[in-house]
């Protein structure tokens, strides 16, 4: 950590360094291209410092790894230290990431409280500017959020194992993943500093040309945590189609393996074209390029295709982790085989394809060519069949079952509210008539929260709880889970629901100030808002207390039949003491044989 | 994977599935900037806009043949090694990095002489970040080779543990076939 940090201010200093010299030589460099120089050698200096390189450094330099280093670096049980480190291991990289992104959600949350602060009245508190850029650095690290939190933590920790894997099919590739991102982070937290940015997360041109530094620190970190999420999509497909357990064909292996592996695919296929249109956006701010500039033959338009083409994608990169979560603890908690599994994930397979054939319907009212309505407006609504089907397999598993309510069931039904009222409202916004009246009002951020939180949060939340004991060893408490659930889910309903009739109203997303009319409803969803963070407060205080002085967990509390659970909790540093035989799918439950879980995956 | 057990098949067959899949991504940042200059191509009221032009047809088309050329040697050095000859192999390993540098040499003579810059309109905007881009990849390929020549020097590619010449020879072919692509839209067509 300490070599990481020292790499990183190595960086910095050369980079600002040539560049002064530069400019005492009498060369015009302005500080948009020492941030770009000094953030580029920051990052390689901080991968160097960790010892990101060192393996690939000896193989190329034409010797050989030496075994006994590449098994340190894997880390050894019970030394927190590896947590720090740059350690191969996929739980330690799991935890990771997950701790991150909670740490990440706590932020932006904390951000998302300074705008319901400023918005509690008609009037301006923080200010226009103020607000913009909380409102942006909000965006921009919840966006963060929902794309690394399940599948880069709990995806880490778990697919490896639920496949019958020792660990990821490139560990060191892996663990480059994570610790691409501390940097960018940090860059986008302290965005303030650089003068902020208003553009929001979508960073559309002109204005994303014109701000302040902050806008080309939220780029180029965007485009490093492309880089990072383009690593480990690689790293999850190889491992899933080549390291399955004898057995384990694709047709058993857990549905959230399914989710995730059709979720990386589109990481890997859509993340590169952002990342193309965002370097071309910051070569338009840095380097004098005219990509985007209409005044000189760009065009505006075009970014906004090039960004949807990535981020319509995106929100499914987002999604269907969730949904993969969702579907994972429902069989578990309602005692019965997941209902239609096969149609299951081919539903997740039609989303992935089709998600590349709705992205202009955020383009609506842009201006873009007319005859692109009608089609994108169908295949949006072509989408919602698949996701339909997803969502009734969750139905269909409930119904009739023999429900247990814990606290990850809860959250599958809380999902099951919040996704529904999340899927309803963007048939709204898919309609090109009713969009064009809805664009850019609290109608749409409502849709989203309620498909975003609703998706990815409350299937990151009922997979954080039923995972908990695997990953830790140790049981939450069931009573603070349940607070937690309530507190949250009715919170969030308050806070959300509302917002769909404001944006009927007409009031404007993205605005610090409103018409004093809406003053009652937004100071009751400020409210109803400061209470979702204080129920994440009982859900952080829970993870941290369980963790250390929670009872001992069973290897198998839940009685569930995938194979994370048929090892000793927290699982044993090579996973499995035997590679298993799998011999039959994950989710045989009930139909009165009582095939005792133990027995289903002979070690 | 650390744990000294691993099937150098399964390992080869991850490491190889691994550069396709990446190479995928790559496909997707062409076309990206691909989509990026026919749109702006085709919104601007003919190409090369007024008062621009083309770089002349020599060089680029002296570097296309090295590149084409240069992606025949290097199958002619997986070839080798697959017969186990390392001597050959690492002679035509040597020919491509020779042929990819003086391709990189010419490029960077070419944007010496081209007179106009990265800042010219959208004609330079397109023109240095397409050719720019793919003469990083150029630029890393020649690296990748390079590590594959050295690990060959110190006798660690052999018949049998091979995956490296051939993952590098995978980057290098679509290097090059990015470049026939660039060549004919952006000098040619």
């Amino acid at each position: 950590m300490l070599r990481a940090v020292l790499g990183a201010a190595t960086g910095i200093a050369v980079g600002v360094g040539s560049l002064t010299l530069a400019r005492g030589a009498g060369l015009i460099i302005d500080d948009g291209q020492v941030l770009g120089l000094a953030y580029l050698l920051a990052v390689i200096g901080f991968l160097f410092g960790i010892g990101a390189f060192r393996f690939w450094v000896t193989w190329a330099a034409g010797r050989q790894v030496d075994p006994a280093e590449e098994h340190a670096a894997h880390g050894t049980a019970g030394d927190w230290r590896r947590y720090f480190r740059f350690t191969t291991d996929h739980k330690v990289i799991g935890v990771q990431y997950l701790v991150t992104a909670f740490l990440l959600f706590l932020i932006a949350g904390s951000f998302a409280m300074l705008m319901r602060f400023e918005l509690a009245q008609p009037g301006l508190v923080l200010g226009k500017e103020a607000y913009n850029t909380v409102m942006s650095t909000h965006g921009a690290m919840m966006i963060t959020v929902a794309l690394i939190s399940i599948i880069g933590g709990l995806g880490n920790y778990l697919v490896p194992i639920m496949i019958g894997a020792r660990d990821m099919a490139f560990p060191k590739t892996n663990a480059l993943s994570y610790w691409l991102l501390p940097l960018p982070i940090l860059l986008v937290a302290i965005n303030p500093l650089l003068g902020g940015f208003d553009s929001g997360w979508t960073a559309y041109p002109p204005l994303s040309q014109q701000a302040n530094l902050g806008q080309q620190a939220y780029l180029m970190a965007f485009v490093t945590v492309g880089i990072s999420s383009i690593i480990s999509a690689i790293n999850f497909l190889v491992t899933v189609f080549r390291m399955r357990a004898p057995g384990m064909s694709l047709m058993r292996m857990p549905i959230f393996v399914w989710a995730l592996t059709v979720t990386a695919t589109l990481a890997l296929i859509a993340t590169s074209v952002v990342a193309a249109a965002f370097t071309m956006l910051l070569f338009d701010r840095v380097l004098g390029t005219s990509f985007f500039r209409p005044s000189r033959g760009g065009d505006v338009i075009l970014f906004e295709h090039l960004f949807w083409f990535y981020s319509h994608p995106a929100v499914y990169i987002m999604g269907l982790p969730g949904l993969g979560a969702i579907l994972e603890v429902v069989p578990v908690f309602a005692r019965k085989p997941l209902f239609a599994y096969p149609l299951a994930v081919l539903s997740f397979i039609s989303i992935g394809v089709l998600s590349f054939m709705v992205w202009a319907h955020h383009m609506f009212v842009s201006g873009m060519a007319e005859f692109f309505h009608i089609p994108i407006m169908l295949t949006t609504e072509l989408i919602s069949v698949p996701t339909g089907i997803v969502f009734l397999s969750a139905l269909g598993t409930i119904w009739m079952g023999k429900l247990h309510f814990k606290t990850p069931m809860l959250w599958v039904f809380g999902f099951i509210w919040a996704f529904l009222i999340g899927g309803i409202t963007g048939v709204y916004l898919a309609d090109v008539p009713t969009d064009i009246t809805l664009s850019d009002t609290y109608f749409v951020v409502a849709h989203f929260h309620y498909t975003i939180v609703g998706g990815t949060i409350f299937g990151l939340f009922a997979g954080t709880y039923y995972w908990y004991p695997k990953i830790t060893g140790r049981m939450y408490s069931e009573r603070l889970g349940k607070l937690h659930f309530w507190w949250f889910t009715l919170a969030f309903n308050a806070t959300f629901l509302p917002m769909f009739w404001l944006g009927i109203e007409g009031m404007r997303r993205r605005v610090a100030d409103y018409p004093s009319q809406f003053g009652g409803l937004n100071l009751w969803i400020s409210f109803a808002a400061f209470n979702i963070f204080l129920s994440v407060a009982v859900f952080v205080f829970n993870m941290v207390w369980s963790w250390r002085r929670g009872p001992r967990a069973a290897p198998n509390p839940w009685r569930a039949h995938t194979l994370e659970w048929q090892i000793s909790s927290p699982p044993p540093i090579q996973n499995f003491d035997h590679i298993p035989m799998v011999s039959a799918g994950p989710y045989e439950y009930g139909g009165g044989v009582g095939v005792p879980a133990e027995g289903r995956a002979a070690q | 994977m650390g744990f000294g057990e691993e099937d150098p098949a399964a390992s080869r067959s991850n490491m190889l599935l691994g550069v396709k899949l990446g190479i995928l991504s790559e496909v997707m940042l062409f076309g990206a900037l691909f989509a990026a200059y026919f749109v702006i191509r085709s919104e601007s009221g003919g190409w090369p806009p007024e008062g621009h032009e083309r770089p002349e047809l020599l060089l680029p088309g002296l570097n296309t043949l090295l590149l084409v050329s240069s992606s025949v040697t290097m199958q002619w050095a997986v070839r080798a090694i697959g017969r186990g000859e390392v001597a050959t192999m690492r002679r035509a390993l040597r020919v491509t990095l020779l042929l990819g540098s003086i391709f990189i040499l010419v490029q960077g003579y070419e944007f010496a002489t081209n007179g106009f810059g990265l800042d010219a309109g959208v004609f330079g905007s397109t023109f240095y970040t397409l050719t720019g881009f793919h003469g990083a990849h150029v630029l890393a390929g020649l690296g990748f080779i390079a590590i594959v020549a050295t690990r060959a020097r110190h006798g660690l590619i052999s018949a049998e543990h091979h995956t490296a010449v051939e993952a590098a020879s995978y980057y290098w072919h679509f290097v090059d076939v990015v470049w026939v692509i660039l060549f004919s839209t952006l000098y040619v067509l």
